[in-house]
């Protein structure tokens, strides 16, 4: 039993390799589900933490983003999570604040650095507690290929009729797929089709807090308005979007084979290094000339401590640094497109994270309509979003029926709705 | 549970007299022991850990209530619940029947073919067939993916050569075609598994049988009808049970890794598993509902179970076992 | 593994058919070939796929799919971030000894248990043969949370006996599900003769019934195999520290929110085929070992 010797041997080698091993120095693990930003943060941010605390040692330790809310609540119940927790906004991690597993940062030194808008995704509806630190938000907006506007002869638009202008001259010309998104994936349908131009549309915050308290409908014309348009990308989309994923839409655009990507300021850093053309970018347009623009502007990433941290005064710190000016100003630096929510000066130094940031002067900021308290119950809004936004695109739904489904799922569960 | 199980029990007249009863029989426990306990401590205990969750529902930041039998209510009759659940039932059985049309007499005429004698290059076969079961599902999505994309021009450029240019959909993207491009892929996946369980069965029939059928005068075809097929019959009947039950549990990582825990478009592909997965850990914004999940979960065990009787009860018993 | 050429006794008896048959086997053998190649490049085409394109660049991979790795497409940059990026030998060696042990203890133990329930009468045997099967019926990962916290208690959280022995408990109903039906199948007459020559039980177990189904255990040990080496949920839970790491989870780094390294989950995966089809090369020889030796047949 040659076998038998061979497994024997391997067990043992295991029980033996893996008695595990002491630190003199605290060491803090991050959970996040940013495996995307492994190398910032062991090559810019932890090294600029670790000089100023010396005997704290930082290890980032993030888990797929599609595993990591099933992983991180598994941990955390099973005792095995790290000290430090990135935050997914709103319900995610209120969830978790409830449940007892996130501490209540409310006094933190720093927090003083955060408004009450950039705080809402991590504060108790009172809003007496908050539970994480802020770190990003990002913009939606249009990105697009300066180089096949330049050949077809086109400028960037600013209103809805120059915009599907634009996408008819590219259209004719041919060379470009016009307007590059696809429905695999469902959740560019939503992310980056309704949230992005919607807002527009049901009037940014004022439109979001009225379905909150129950004084508009999905149903009302201002909210079918954005899938509407949605409706009317149709003819501009690639051959076979309905079974073109995100990872294609990307690979489309950075190939050159795109014209406009309706996305978002996290694809900065992707569109630098994978294509060689220069990218810009453009808010949503607006209905008519003189409007009000407004961008979802999303709070999406903060950071807590684990409640069950055996080394709370080192996360502590670690917490007080992310809230400090020091830290936006290189978070925002090494990745281009994360904007920090500190109200302290920082300087971003990307031209095209430049061009994003700006508009947060000329247009009004809100968040996705279904963030906040609206995703809470049975059906899940922002699923019927993903699906329902995806519907329209695919044409298989009309815009009045995907925000039908859309009431009637609020209608079931929400009070203020009923 | 106990009545419902008559595996082990083939009434044989000989059988008391073969297993004399011995002391105590110490054996039997020795042969049984360290499996059952591995087993029952990290699968058996988990599980009902988190089934018995079924019986309760969460009460905001308190402590859990039992409830009985109220959520088996609300997943069948609430029609937001019931409307998911029979939809991804649905499309489990669609893709079942699918999966058994296809894939397992795929299977039974690559082994028939290999396992005759004569044949060169047979053990080269079998492991190229094989290759794709041993892939993990990250690449098998990115590969179909990549192969049925409408961008890169694998399938409609292969197509166009050939004259159908027109014959091109986007097939995974589209309500009608998603679940059957799926099945399709699966059938691609694990093709190799019936075909290993029916080549193992088929290569075991001593030559003997085969010989003496020769004798009678049976050839080719024949000799595999009226012959091999009857033996392999058990065999056949183990591999649709584990179709059946592969197609419930297995079938979520693909359709996962392929169309996401929502399962578009439209959820025309959401199964057992992917509804069952996004109810208990949640999705993106949508909160676990480990109550809710460990319901669908039982139910799911439970419509698993009755395969797995009906096939212990019906078909294993009424199939001859010949020993061999 | 072809069969000695007096295989065909027909043949030899009947003289004048000797011609045609010869033809009609050509033709036979033929079809025969043609399906199983037919059949092959369908089973391959993805694979090859894979393959050429790990060794592409980004734009080649999309911009020409189907284009071989040639001068400017050309690119190991995949691989070379493999290297560099974590340390994808103890990965490999992780996921290695995990599956075999895995493995292992699946196959002898769901042998014994099979080998119980198929030989022996006494009371409680059905219960047990359906007890045992239970598991595959709800997908493991569900107990996630009470195995996490029992893994704490006993002190194995990031190491590979965990993994192990989670692993074991997963793989064993199907293999006791398979070994059963297959154990029914063996000859009494065998083992009745080996008790009359005074082997015990266990001897028995060892001896003679082992060893007449060693295919059907290469075969269990090829299905047990794949869900151990693929899996990323475990890992993710119970290991997840540097050390202990395996090589599907080692590839998630990869795998970001927005951005994916498709050269470097490419090649990685890619190489992580290359352990499953030694593994698998090896059982496939034990299953023809196994019938070769066809001696002990009934």
């Amino acid at each position: 039993m040659k076998s038998t010797l061979f497994s024997g041997a391997a067990l043992a080698a295991v029980l033996v390799a893996f008695a595990g091993s002491a630190h003199a120095d605290t060491t803090l693990k991050i959970e996040s589900w940013r495996s995307d930003d492994q190398a910032v943060w062991d090559e810019k941010i932890i090294p600029a933490f670790e000089k100023s605390h010396p005997g704290i040692k930082v290890v980032f330790a993030p888990t797929a983003p599609t595993e990591y809310n099933a992983a991180l609540n598994a941990r955390l119940d099973g005792g095995t999570a790290g000290d430090l927790i990135v935050c997914r906004p709103f319900d995610g991690s209120l969830a978790l604040f409830k449940k007892g597993q996130l501490t209540d940062i409310t006094g933190l030194k720093g927090m003083e650095n955060f408004g009450d808008v950039a705080k809402v995704a991590w504060t108790t509806d009172d809003g007496k507690q908050t539970f994480c630190v802020p770190m990003a938000a990002v913009i939606h907006g249009f990105m697009y290929n300066k180089e096949a506007f330049k050949e077809v002869g086109v400028e960037v638009p600013k209103t809805e009729a120059e915009f599907y202008a634009v996408l008819d001259k590219i259209k004719a010309n041919g060379k470009y797929v016009p307007l590059d998104i696809g429905t695999a994936d469902q959740w560019e349908a939503a992310t980056m089709g309704y949230y992005n131009i919607a807002p527009v549309y049901y009037g940014g915050e004022k439109g979001r807090d009225e379905l909150i308290n129950g004084t508009a409908k999905m149903t009302d014309p201002k909210f079918v308005k954005g899938f509407e348009e949605l409706a009317k990308w149709i003819p501009y989309l690639g051959n076979g979007y309905q079974a073109q994923s995100y990872s294609d839409s990307q690979n489309l655009f950075t190939l050159g084979r795109a014209a406009i990507y309706p996305t978002g300021s996290w694809e900065i850093t992707g569109f630098k290094a994978n294509s060689d053309f220069e990218v810009g970018a453009f808010p949503p347009p607006v209905a008519k000339a003189g409007d009000k623009c407004v961008i979802s502007d999303h709070t999406d990433i903060g950071i807590g401590m684990n409640a069950a941290s055996k080394n709370k005064d080192a996360a502590k710190a670690f917490l007080e640094w992310v809230a400090s000016p020091e830290f936006a100003s290189i978070y925002t630096n090494s990745l281009p497109g994360f904007f920090s929510l500190s109200s302290a000066p920082f300087k971003v130094e990307d031209p095209l994270a430049q061009e994003f940031i700006s508009w947060r002067k000329t247009c009004e900021s809100s968040i996705r309509v279904s963030a906040q308290i609206l995703s809470r119950g049975e059906p899940n809004m922002d699923n019927q979003m993903w699906v329902e936004s995806a519907n329209v695109l695919n044409g298989t739904e009309t815009p009045a029926e995907a925000a039908k489904k859309i009431q009637d799922g609020l209608a079931s569960w929400y009070p203020l709705q009923k | 549970m106990t009545d419902i199980a008559p595996t082990g029990t083939p009434a044989k007249p000989d059988e008391t007299a073969r297993a004399p009863r011995r002391k105590m029989r110490l054996h039997i426990a020795v042969f049984l022991a360290p499996a059952v306990l591995i087993y029952t401590l990290f699968s058996i205990y988990p599980l009902i850990e988190s089934l018995r969750l079924s019986l309760q529902s969460s009460v905001p930041g308190g402590e859990a209530d039992y409830v009985g039998l109220a959520n088996y209510a609300k997943l069948f009759f609430d029609p937001l619940w019931a409307d998911q659940f029979l939809n991804a039932l649905k499309n489990n059985v669609v893709m079942f029947c699918t999966i058994m049309v296809v894939q397992n007499p795929i299977g039974l005429v690559l082994a028939a073919l290999l396992s005759l004698p004569k044949v060169r290059f047979t053990g080269t076969y079998r492991t190229l067939l094989f290759m794709p079961t041993l892939l993990s599902v990250v690449i098998i999505g990115f590969v179909w993916q990549l192969i049925l994309s409408p961008l890169w021009g694998v399938t409609d450029g292969f197509l166009r050569a050939i004259g159908l240019a027109h014959a091109y959909k986007p097939w995974l993207g589209l309500e009608g075609s998603a679940l059957f491009t799926l099945s399709m892929i699966s059938v691609w996946q694990y093709v190799g598994v019936p075909m290993m369980l029916i080549y193992a069965a088929l290569l075991s029939i001593p030559d003997e049988l085969i010989d003496a059928a020769r004798i009678d005068g049976l050839r080719g075809w024949a000799i595999f009808w009226k012959v091999k097929l009857p033996l392999i019959l058990p065999t056949l009947g183990l591999v649709g049970i584990l179709t059946y039950i592969g197609n419930f549990t297995v079938s979520f990582d693909l359709i996962y890794a392929v169309q996401g825990a929502l399962a578009g478009p439209n959820f025309s592909t959401d199964v057992m598993g992917t509804f069952l997965f996004r109810t208990f850990f949640g999705q993106q914004t949508q909160l676990g509902d480990p109550h809710m999940g460990a319901t669908v979960a039982s139910v799911l065990f439970f419509i698993i179970l009755a395969g797995v009787s009906v096939y212990l009860l019906a078909v294993q018993r009424r199939l001859q076992r010949y020993e061999m | 593994m072809s069969a000695p050429e007096t295989s065909t006794p027909s043949a030899a008896r009947v003289q004048p058919s000797i011609a045609r048959a010869r033809t009609g086997r050509i033709a036979t053998s033929t079809a025969i070939h043609t399906v199983l190649f037919g059949y092959t490049i369908i089973a391959l085409f993805p694979v090859v796929l894979v393959l050429l394109n790990s060794f592409k660049t980004k734009r080649a991979i999309f911009g020409d799919p189907l284009g071989l790795p040639f001068g400017k497409t050309f690119s190991a940059i995949g691989y070379l971030d493999v290297l560099h990026k974590g340390d994808f030998a103890t990965y490999f060696t992780n996921s290695f000894v995990v599956t075999v042990v895995a493995l292992f203890l699946i196959v002898l133990l769901g042998a014994a248990a099979a080998h119980a329930l198929a030989e022996y009468r006494f009371p409680g045997n059905g219960f047990l043969g359906v007890y045992l099967i239970i598991g595959i019926m709800v997908p493991i990962r569900l107990g996630t949370v009470a195995i996490l916290q029992m893994m704490v208690q006993l002190h194995l959280v990031n190491t590979l006996t965990a993994l192990i022995l989670v692993y074991t408990a997963q793989g064993l109903p199907v293999a006791v599900f398979i070994l059963t039906e297959f154990m029914r199948t063996l000859s009494r007459d065998i083992k009745d003769s080996a008790r009359i020559d005074g082997l015990s039980e266990y001897r028995i177990f060892f001896e003679v019934v082992l060893p007449l189904i060693r295919p059907v255990l290469a075969t269990v040990a090829v299905f047990s195999m794949i869900p151990i080496w693929n899996d990323l949920w475990f890992p993710l839970i119970l290991a997840p520290g540097e050390g202990t790491r395996t090589v599907t989870l080692g590839v998630q780094q990869f795998i970001g929110q927005y951005t994916v390294n498709w050269n470097a989950v490419l090649a990685a995966l890619t190489l992580a085929i290359v352990p499953v089809l030694v593994l698998y090369a090896f059982f496939s020889r034990q299953l023809i070992r196994g019938i070769t030796s066809g001696a002990v047949k009934g």
